[in-house]
């Protein structure tokens, strides 16, 4: 008789409907992920609630006010929508570098540079060329010139060395004065005499809203950024070496996988979204290139980019659960007599609790159906 | 969830302002008030309490608080995105204001100008001075002061209490309004001394502590010994003026109590009248003025009390100015004037009032400034 | 006695009284982070145990009058956030360059939120020593005039370099920090260790924005920190973790930050933005310089992840 090892899970699996279980192992693995990320925000919430309780207000008032500062009514669903629209792109510019292993906080400078860019290549043109070829160029020269940058970074970290997340913090505290310099210098506007900008950007040529809606068309940029992103690592064949790369780079290497490629190639393509991501915000909304581009969402993303851990598809709503909160923040503001702060402390406490409940992968049997046969 | 949804923005507003209303304080049913109810939305691009820029706005919208019938709101920290259109948005929408005040410089286009366009009943009010009749939609207008001559003032206590003859300004970008409060402060001591200089040095930022720090050392370092400064919060500027020995002019708001000993006076806003105008015009229904603009002679602005410091002849100057200043037939930029490149920019037989246009786009120096605008 | 100004020198003077200034507050930060990297753990999050370090030294200095125990209460609560930081990251899977980035919001946030009602008072200052004052010069007095905590950072900085190489601890420190099995093999706790150098490296980062807004620029408001949290590690790598070298780096790199309002104070006023970004571009081109992708960073402790 041969030896009987592991039989009995056989023999329940031909007992059982052949549908089932399989099915149910299927939805238990997938599980996990949100299971632990829904918890995770709800002690993070629980945790804010505390901290709400101990400064002497009511955390119901605060959650319904989020609510209706977010989600709560058309207005506020759009008003979410819009502040996601940027968050979507600049999340991006850290997931995917993320899922080679780098972790790319630097995002801001493709932006202010990808948005001084498109100000600029658009100059020459505004009147003699018809606008969507204009904001076509726009979009290619931002991504250009995001994607160059970022691309350094990933370029330094694997053939100098330098490590990726310092030198893309550094090349955006560059960036940023770059683009001041420019704003200010070359190619300054002169009209813009109070507040120093490129020249604006006539209403035929600017990126509209979406027909029904008050948001601009960087949502529907964003949103069609994280699906191709999505397709590019889990379906292509470059996405998939990039996986293996971002497992184990010695092993990708002896694999023959052409490391440097894959990083600076992956870097530059999160670095043009970026860089679209000033264009956008040149083109929709405010028409010219000046010091507001250097506002933040380059940051916010980095927040996002984990919170959806690194998957492109779960960029997206998370993207608008962070453009919710943000939304709220002014109501919280108004209603509560409570610091712009606030919303950052909540945020940043999110962020902390949910990389936290990281080690809660694979610690729970019940997400882990082979553990599960050791108990027949 | 789904019959918010179903609501549609004018039965929101309707409740919304039923609910400011009801919200407003002192209003009971049957009030001969209730219909001069108004709910005013303020906007700052930053904290209310920086001593400076902010701050100024924030007190003129505490005035308000004594009005009967008045609510406000206020929100800080906005920047200029698209953030301040929702901003904008979800005070009318959600709070119910009719009246708005965006007070920083770059709310205006396109920001406020866009959301004017799409809510035709709130007047929009903006400070600074792009207005223009017949392109900007007649909800909106332009709101400012002519703080210019209060720098002037500045400069005439500076010149008095120099001793080294060289004054220092902390400047943060080189437009048009920052370079006439530079000139006006040289100008002024220049008008008690004509060999007084003043060195100007440019941060790039409308709020950078460590290098407005930075500036002042290095003014200080160059000898001189009165500081004056265009920046958000001139509170680093004073403390680390003061704290040198060096003497004080402020802006915006009122520092003394931050450096009583070397605070010589202070240019500062009087936002307080402007908005009390605006609110009571708003509530008895007269329209409000689209281009509004005053100076020292309008309650506009306001000079601080003098310091301790400032001699009895610098008084005498100062109260004597002040009062040709309050006649209105004063003018800090008369002719001849050069700038410090050896032009002549102010012709000998010109004059320029305080609410003339060409002083919106100046863009020079004048002779004594040590600097340079690029 | 009449100020003059002293032209052409004021450049050299003020980026020399410049690299005291600014550096200070790097100093410390960058030596906090060098015992917390040579234990094998990176704390990116050492912006917001700054900057909620700032604000608590400031509060306490206005509440109570003195600058010194502010510092102190900003040590303790430098530690608690370099606590939470290294018990979050001793669990297996979290990744500790992220928990830094959340820590960093965390700490800014609710440091901007508590700090609201200390933006308009003013607290007493720390001291100085006026090393300068056998000069004429008032420049020159100004510049040689040393805040304390300079002198305890140097002093800090030979100490630990001292440390590292002759006492028990810095060996246990040491081993934890190159070698995780090593270290159990010799019976240390490595999570023990860890964690208690994070929160020596968080009091440390939370006397550097003490000193920020308690001396230089010495007012606590919402923009006080230009990134030196971040920019520190930087400068830790850069100086090899070696404690001296940290401090020579804080000097360059307060030095280069001097740069640009001096060169506009004596006229040099083109492109100003540029040269604000000096102290960034020299830290790049210094971290390229210095790196190579083949040797590993020489100095650099085999357990950190950031150099794995």
């Amino acid at each position: 008789m041969t030896v009987e090892v592991n039989t009995s899970a056989m023999s329940i699996a031909s007992e059982r409907p052949s549908v089932l279980r399989p099915t149910i192992e299927w939805l238990a693995r997938r599980a996990e992920p949100i299971a632990i990320s829904f918890g995770a925000i709800l002690i993070g919430l629980a945790l804010f609630s505390v901290f709400i309780l101990v400064i002497g207000k009511a955390p119901t008032t605060l959650f319904q006010l989020m609510y209706t500062g977010g989600f709560g009514s058309w207005f506020s669903i759009q008003n979410s929508l819009s502040r996601a629209a940027p968050l979507l792109l600049t999340a991006l510019c850290v997931a995917l570098p993320a899922r080679l292993g780098l972790v790319i906080i630097g995002g801001e400078g493709a932006v202010v540079l990808g948005g001084v860019a498109s100000a600029a290549i658009a100059l020459p043109f505004i009147g003699t060329v018809p606008a969507l070829l204009v904001l076509l160029l726009m979009a290619a020269a931002a991504m250009t010139v995001g994607g160059i940058w970022i691309g350094l970074a990933g370029f330094l970290r694997h053939y100098r060395g330098v490590n990726e997340t310092i030198s893309s913090l550094l090349l955006a505290y560059i960036a940023i004065a770059l683009m001041n310099q420019f704003v200010e210098g070359p190619l300054r506007d002169p009209a813009s005499l109070n507040k120093p900008s490129t020249a604006p950007l006539p209403a035929e040529y600017m990126l509209g809203k979406i027909p029904g809606m008050d948001v601009h068309w960087g949502l529907a940029i964003g949103v069609i950024a994280c699906i191709a992103s999505w397709v590019l690592i889990e379906v292509t064949s470059y996405g998939f070496a990039a996986r293996i790369a971002g497992g184990n780079v010695r092993a990708a290497q002896i694999q023959g996988l052409p490391v440097g490629r894959l990083i600076v190639g992956f870097t530059a393509i999160a670095g043009s979204f970026a860089g679209l991501a000033g264009m956008i915000e040149v083109a929709a909304v405010q028409g010219s290139a000046n010091a507001s581009l250097a506002a933040g969402y380059g940051y916010t993303g980095i927040l996002v980019a984990f919170l959806a851990r690194h998957n492109p598809l779960a960029i997206i709503p998370v993207a608008i659960l962070l453009g919710g909160i943000d939304a709220s923040g002014g109501l919280i503001q108004r209603r509560m007599a409570l610091p712009d702060a606030t919303v950052l402390v909540l945020q940043g406490t999110l962020f902390v609790v949910i990389l936290f409940c990281e080690t809660f992968y694979g610690r729970f049997k019940i997400f882990n159906p082979d553990l599960w046969k050791r108990s027949a | 969830m789904t019959k918010l949804l179903s609501m549609n923005r004018r039965h929101f507003l309707q409740t919304s302002a039923a609910g400011a209303l009801a919200l407003t304080p002192g209003l009971l049913p049957g009030r001969a008030l209730a219909q001069n109810a108004l709910t005013v939305g303020f906007i700052y691009v930053g904290p209310k309490d920086d001593y400076g820029y902010n701050q100024a706005h924030a007190e003129g919208a505490a005035a308000l608080k004594a009005l009967p019938g008045v609510t406000i709101v206020e929100e800080e920290n906005v920047p200029e995105t698209v953030d301040v259109q929702k901003t904008m948005e979800s005070m009318i929408n959600l709070d119910g204001a009719t009246l708005i005040f965006p007070t920083s410089f770059g709310y205006f286009d396109p920001h406020m100008l866009a959301m004017a366009a799409k809510y035709p009943d709130v007047q929009f009010r903006h400070c600074g001075g792009l207005w223009q009749e017949g392109k900007n939609p007649m909800n909106t207008g332009s709101y400012f002061g002519y703080i210019g001559q209060g720098q002037y003032l500045n400069g005439i206590t500076a010149g008095y209490t120099s001793k080294s003859k060289k004054i220092g300004f902390v400047a943060a970008k080189p437009i048009p309004q920052v370079l006439q409060n530079i000139n006006s402060f040289l100008l002024g001591a220049r008008s008690v001394d004509p060999t007084i200089t003043c060195q100007v040095i440019f941060t790039g930022e409308w709020s950078l502590a460590v290098k407005e720090a930075e500036a002042t050392n290095a003014l200080i370092d160059q000898g001189a010994d009165v500081i004056t400064c265009h920046v958000d919060s001139p509170k680093v500027v004073v403390e680390t003026a003061a704290g040198r020995g060096a003497f004080v002019c402020g802006y915006h708001a009122n520092q003394s109590p931050l450096a009583p000993e070397k605070y010589l006076t202070g240019a500062e806003w009087a936002w307080g009248n402007v908005y009390s105008d605006f609110v009571k015009k708003a509530q008895t229904g007269e329209k409000l003025g689209n281009f509004v603009r005053g100076g020292l002679k309008d309650g506009f602005v306001k000079m601080s009390p003098l310091g301790p410091a400032v001699p009895a002849e610098g008084r005498t100057k100062f109260d004597a100015t002040l009062a040709k200043i309050m006649t209105g037939t004063f003018s800090v930029f008369k002719g001849p004037i050069k700038d410090n490149k050896g032009n002549v920019v102010v012709a000998a037989e010109k004059s320029f009032a305080e609410d003339a246009i060409e002083l919106e786009s100046m863009d020079y120096l004048v002779e004594g400034v040590v600097g340079s605008t690029a | 006695m009449e100020a003059t100004g002293i032209g052409m020198w004021g450049v050299p003077l003020a980026i020399f009284a410049g690299a005291i200034r600014v550096s200070t507050a790097f100093i410390f930060v960058s030596l906090g982070e060098t015992i917390t990297e040579r234990s094998g753990r990176i704390n990116l999050g050492l912006e917001g145990t700054l900057v909620f370090g700032a604000m608590t030294a400031y509060a306490v200095a206005v509440r109570s009058g003195s600058p010194w125990l502010g510092v102190l209460a900003a040590m303790g609560t430098g530690a608690v956030f370099g606590l939470i930081h290294g018990w979050i990251c001793k669990w297996p899977k979290v990744n500790d360059i992220a928990i830094g980035i959340a820590m960093m919001q965390f700490g800014l946030g609710l440091a901007f939120f508590l700090g609201k009602p200390f933006i308009q008072p003013a607290a007493p200052h720390l001291p100085s020593i006026p090393f300068g004052a056998w000069s004429g010069l008032p420049q020159v007095q100004a510049a040689l005039n040393i805040n304390v905590l300079f002198i305890l950072g140097g002093l800090l900085a030979l100490f630990l370099w001292w440390a590292f190489r002759n006492t028990r601890i810095g060996l246990v420190l040491r081993v934890v920090g190159d070698s995780t099995d090593a270290a159990r093999a010799m019976g240390i706790n490595p999570d023990r260790v860890r964690l208690f150098a994070t929160a020596v490296g968080g009091s440390l980062a939370a006397v550097g924005g003490a000193y920020l807004s308690l001396y230089y620029p010495g007012s606590w408001n919402e923009g006080i920190s230009s990134g030196q949290g971040l920019m520190a590690v930087a400068l830790v790598i850069f100086a090899r973790w070696n404690p001296i070298g940290c401090f020579l780096a804080a000097l360059l790199f307060g030095g280069a930050g001097a740069l640009g309002p001096a060169l506009q104070s004596v006229g040099v006023t083109q492109g100003y933005y540029l040269f604000y970004a000096a102290p960034y571009v020299l830290t790049l081109a210094i971290l390229i310089a210095t790196s190579s992708p083949t040797r590993s960073l020489t100095g650099a402790p085999g357990a950190l992840s950031l150099t794995k």
